[in-house]
């Protein structure tokens, strides 16, 4: 069972009371792109074993859209961040360098 | 003009708990942004009750105001009187970007009188039961089996329960299930 604190109302929120969202930090390439980076933003995809990023809903709560990062092997949580940032905060980059040392995920490191 | 009813027409159990329909409540939706004096004044007004904390539920009888997110609050006045608080509350808020609405006949409230009411809830929702996981006066938006509901304790013996008036009669057949007697678990 996986449970996430909404970084808007601080309810701990289980995960049926969320929505999955997919990846975090998507970079949409729209109109002028080129057609591989077109691909690349519909299709291609993280997998990781270990420290992952995504979005979630608190669909049945506030409704607000947030980040989570967790470790896809083990459900550990990181930490939980407002959508409105186009990277993981600080906080959380220590929080997860702390568990999983040189840690990397797409350009995030 | 027609007579007004709420969903379960005042329809109760007695189990572990007394369920009940709460009968008709004025209800009304708010959203704005909820830093502003404008808005905490203008609800403030129509209910006279201190504007909520995060999460809190501030309820005197059938006037209060319930905290739903950063943005949105629902506002509870007597049912009679919702309309007219819902142009005040426009009125107040002329200048200011928000919506209100009367929302008292798309809801049904129920009540829960009784020791286990902690127990009949904790076995339809994944949220913290215990005192320390929902104190009272802490509104908790949540789900309730498969649909969606807010819950508030008034005391350690008196909870509220807000759900879509679509859903009223699978709420009640889940609260009363919940609330047989001879299932009770013990463990809060």
């Amino acid at each position: 069972m996986l449970i996430l604190t909404c970084p808007y109302c601080g309810v701990e929120a289980d995960e049926t009371e969320l929505s999955p969202g997919g990846e975090a930090h998507l970079k949409r390439f729209g109109p002028g792109s080129s057609e591989e980076e077109f691909e690349g933003y519909l299709f291609m995809r993280e997998n990781p074993k270990g420290v992952h990023f995504e979005r979630w809903r608190h669909a049945y709560g506030c409704g607000k859209w947030f980040l989570a990062a967790r470790c896809t092997m083990t459900l550990e949580v990181f930490g939980t961040y407002p959508a409105q940032t186009t990277e993981p905060p600080k906080k959380i980059r220590d929080a997860i360098s702390a568990k999983r040392p040189g840690w990397s995920w797409g350009d995030f490191k | 003009m027609s007579e007004a009813v709420s969903a379960l027409s005042g329809a109760s159990y007695d189990g572990i708990v007394r369920v009940a329909d709460a009968g008709l409540q004025g209800m009304i939706q708010l959203r704005g942004n909820l830093g502003k004096a404008a808005v905490k004044n203008a609800v403030t007004g129509v209910t006279g009750v201190d504007f909520p904390a995060a999460r809190q539920a501030n309820v005197n009888g059938e006037r209060g105001i319930l905290w739903m997110s950063p943005d949105e609050l629902l506002v509870l006045v007597p049912y009679a009187e919702a309309t007219q608080a819902v142009e005040t509350i426009t009125m107040a808020l002329k200048k200011e970007h928000h919506l209100a609405a009367d929302v008292s006949d798309a809801r049904v409230m129920f009540s829960l009188e009784g020791e286990g009411l902690r127990e009949v809830l904790a076995k339809l929702t994944p949220a913290d039961m215990s005192r320390a996981g929902l104190p009272v006066g802490e509104m908790r938006r949540t789900r309730l089996a498969q649909v969606a509901a807010g819950v508030w304790l008034e005391s350690e013996t008196s909870a509220r329960v807000i759900a879509f008036r679509s859903v009223a009669h699978y709420v009640m057949g889940l609260l009363t299930h919940s609330a047989q007697p001879g299932s009770e678990v013990g463990h809060f």
